[in-house]
């Protein structure tokens, strides 16, 4: 089983400042973490190679063991955020760096990564799943898992929190998928890309062999001449349509939120009152055509 | 598989283990580093001054890529009451050397940076992993250590403990004794950053000269402590020390000392629209020769802070660090090449030589003192340092009384507070502490 997760170096959110003049994102001093997401991805893909490993162990005299590679596309200083992988029990780990790749939005990011996915399919055989964050905490766009997925032609699972189960006779998996008031139990088919959300596992800490694999391992580090694509103006702020138009910080909200308290109890009769108490704080409101209740 | 075996683990990124596994790594040893740490210098606190001329002898070209702040070009020292300082300044153009003898750094990147140096010469260093336990085989030889993450324990010929002041492992392994509280002092420290140009003009300042002070006087109130202040490129590192024993007598806490002291009237137009950002405390060891336990044991040796090797007088431990470091290490080499084991005999030969260097003949130098300050402190600390003030004061304040009598207040006033006997017994304890 060869599982591929996407992991993206941000910088801490919980560390930023906003520069009070220019209202940018002040990145200098500013710690790098892995995008939080990423580690739930990435802990669900150790998790599902580990149980692999110990159901081959019980079918097979020579089990094959599960790989998991990390992958990023970032600046060379990027390479932190793999070698924190792999000290996690990542096996390997893929960087995908060129100054070419300089200014992707969304777009070219996902289409970047798709390119290195497939070249990791060709080198170490194709992945059965691709995990990537549900999103980041600094792009916080939401929109590269997704890109990956239709550029690679593969199903895409969204927002989900648990992988349940993988059936490897019938390459199917069960997933766990967050809704906005449920959870839905889902089964896909395999290979798929699988966004995850807050899921229910934490990062585990590596074991010393980990450890010392990963301080010794070497980063495969790939450039754009290495994916082997032609349109290469697809990549970077060539293939990145989105504009920066304006930056601003939003004010926050002047008014409190009020609590009010009703002398009706019954549904339509609290919804009157709160009505009558908007139009009587909100003038403009009162003109608009609303009417009362079941009326 | 045969299970893999290190010549050397070192415990601790510090400056003292960075030097041991930099000398053996470059030498040739399969060396492995533990960092409890997120990364190298994460845990670390110094001031800090660092002294060029120990890290030449390991790193020749450190000038070359160190993350170097400012190279000093004066020094003061300041005698403090609640509303003054007389000081001593020495200020020096021979300074502006080309190959300048101190700088400071922020040991959060001077430690990632010396730590890089270990990883270019062939070192492999694991950070987020804490050395919880010595492995020992069953004669009670240390034959490696046990980390916090699961697995066997890392096999090695020798290990060294760099694990810096506090050095639970060593403690718990009963190697040594916890520190005692009479010597280690408790240091607070912030950082304060402001413009270089402000800096420059504060502090009179062109170019990468820097600055440094440090401050005795009523700002510890009475227990034996200093305070400092060292200009960075874009920030000053500023915090007070005292000895743990005093704080804990006199109830005074380090960060009230600290408030004070920035608050001084005459510290705190230098931190003037300063925005602080960090604020951190450490120990530091201070009991000074006696203090020192064993340094060598079967399969295992002791470096830097953790080895008490720390210069509390001249405020030295970063360079006593680094050279125990070092030559730790090569003695571990010579035995290595010599095929011969990690025995604490053979090991004895890290002792004679480190015994030969400047670092036990310091330490020596100044064995008595520590046990001066922790008995004289309210003397010392506050006691003189307010006669001073009061004698210098007298000294350029014009007010119509004559010359005798202001001298003869002056001289009146340590009698008074001292008695001339107990003038002389101070001068005496002072002067043979310090011979
Ligand atoms: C309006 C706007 C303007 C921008 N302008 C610029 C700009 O001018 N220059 C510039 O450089 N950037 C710019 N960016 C940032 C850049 O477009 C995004 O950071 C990048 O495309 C990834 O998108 P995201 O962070 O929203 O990821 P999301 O879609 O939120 O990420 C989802 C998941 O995809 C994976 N992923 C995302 N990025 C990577 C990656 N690089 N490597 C591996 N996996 C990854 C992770 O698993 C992540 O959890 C801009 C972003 C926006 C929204
Ligand atoms: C406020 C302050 C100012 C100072 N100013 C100066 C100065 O100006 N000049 C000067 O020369 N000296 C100064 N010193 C002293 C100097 O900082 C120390 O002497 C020096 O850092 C000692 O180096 P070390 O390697 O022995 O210990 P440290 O630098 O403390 O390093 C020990 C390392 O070991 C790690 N560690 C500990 N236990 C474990 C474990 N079990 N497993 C793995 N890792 C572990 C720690 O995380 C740490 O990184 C100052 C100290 C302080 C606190």
């Amino acid at each position: 089983m060869h599982i591929v997760v996407c992991i993206k170096q941000v910088p801490d959110s919980s560390q930023i400042r906003v520069h009070p003049v220019t209202n940018t994102i002040m990145r200098q001093g500013v710690p790098t973490i892995i995008n939080p997401y990423d580690l739930f991805a990435l802990e669900e893909a150790l998790r599902l190679r580990d149980r692999f490993a110990l159901e081959e162990k019980r079918w097979l005299r020579n089990p094959s063991r599960g790989k998991v590679t990390v992958v990023t596309m970032g600046p060379p200083m990027a390479a932190q955020a793999l070698r924190k992988a792999l000290t996690y029990g990542a096996d390997r780990a893929v960087l995908v760096t060129d100054r070419r790749f300089a200014g992707s939005d969304t777009l070219a990011t996902s289409f970047a990564l798709a390119c290195a996915i497939a070249k990791i399919g060709e080198r170490f055989g194709p992945p059965d799943i691709i995990f990537t964050g549900k999103q980041t905490i600094d792009g916080d766009t939401a929109q590269v898992g997704p890109g990956i997925a239709k550029r690679l032609n593969i199903q895409q699972l969204t927002y989900i929190k648990k992988v349940t189960r993988i059936d490897h006779l019938r390459r199917s998996v069960d997933v766990e998928r967050c809704l906005e008031g449920g959870t839905q139990f889902i089964e896909s088919k395999m290979p798929c890309l699988v966004t995850m959300a807050d899921g229910l596992n934490t990062i585990r800490r590596g074991s010393i062999e980990d450890s010392l694999r990963a301080a010794r391992c070497s980063i495969l580090t790939w450039g754009v001449a290495d994916l082997g694509v032609r349109e290469v103006d697809k990549f970077g702020l060539k293939g990145s349509p989105t504009v920066v138009k304006r930056v601003f910080a939003p004010t926050p909200r002047a008014q409190k939120s009020v609590q009010l308290e009703t002398a009706s109890k019954t549904v339509g009769h609290v919804a009157d009152e709160l009505v009558a108490w908007i139009s009587s704080h909100q003038p403009k409101l009162a003109d608009m055509p609303l009417s009362k209740s079941g009326a | 598989m045969s299970r893999e075996r290190f010549d050397a683990i070192v415990v601790g990124a510090g400056m003292s283990g960075n030097a041991a596994a930099y000398t053996m790594a470059s030498r040739g040893l399969k060396v492995l580093q533990l960092e409890r740490g997120e990364y190298p210098g994460s845990k670390n606190v110094q001031g800090a001054i660092l002294y060029a001329n120990m890290l030449e002898g390991i790193v020749p070209n450190f000038r070359d890529d160190a993350p170097l702040e400012r190279h000093l070009v004066e020094q003061r020292l300041w005698i403090m009451d609640d509303t003054s300082h007389s000081g001593m300044h020495y200020r020096s153009h021979d300074f502006n050397e080309q190959r300048a003898n101190r700088y400071t750094i922020v040991r959060v990147q001077f430690d990632k940076w010396f730590a890089g140096k270990v990883r270019e010469a062939g070192g492999t260093i694991l950070c987020e992993t804490t050395a919880t336990k010595l492995a020992r085989d069953g004669s009670g030889n240390v034959i490696g250590v046990h980390t916090d993450r699961a697995g066997r324990p890392i096999l090695a010929d020798v290990v060294v403990l760099a694990e810096g002041v506090n050095g639970v492992l060593g403690t718990r392994m009963g190697l040594r004794d916890v520190p005692k509280s009479q010597n280690v002092a408790l240091a607070v420290k912030e950082m304060h950053f402001l413009p270089e140009h402000v800096i420059a003009e504060r502090f009179g300042l062109t170019g990468d000269q820097g600055c440094v002070i440090e401050a005795l006087g009523t700002i510890s109130r009475g227990v034996a402590g200093l305070g400092f202040l060292y200009t960075n490129r874009d920030s000053v590192s500023l915090g007070i020390g005292c000895l743990v024993s005093g704080l804990a007598e006199s109830m005074e806490s380090p960060h009230t000392l600290l408030n004070g002291f920035k608050c001084h009237p005459s510290i705190k137009p230098l931190l003037a629209g300063s925005e602080v950002k960090e604020y951190a405390a450490h120990l530091i060891p201070e009991g000074g020769f006696r203090a020192i336990p064993e340094l060598h044991g079967e399969g295992w040796v002791v470096v830097g802070d953790a080895a008490q090797l720390n210069n509390a007088v001249h405020r030295e431990g970063s360079n006593l660090a680094m050279t125990s470091g070092q030559i730790a290490g090569e003695a571990i080499c010579t035995i290595k090449n010599q095929g011969r084991p990690m025995t604490k005999d053979n090991l004895s030969l890290y002792k004679s030589m480190l015994d030969k260097s400047f670092v036990m003949r310091d330490l020596i130098k100044h064995k008595d003192v520590p046990a001066l300050l922790h008995t004289n402190s309210q003397s010392l600390f506050s006691t003189y340092p307010k006669l001073i003030s009061q004698a210098a004061q007298g000294f350029v304040r014009v007010d119509g009384s004559t010359k005798i009598e202001k001298e003869k207040a002056a001289i009146d006033a340590f009698i008074k507070a001292r008695s001339r006997w107990g003038l002389v017994s101070d001068a005496v304890r002072i002067a043979r502490a310090w011979r």
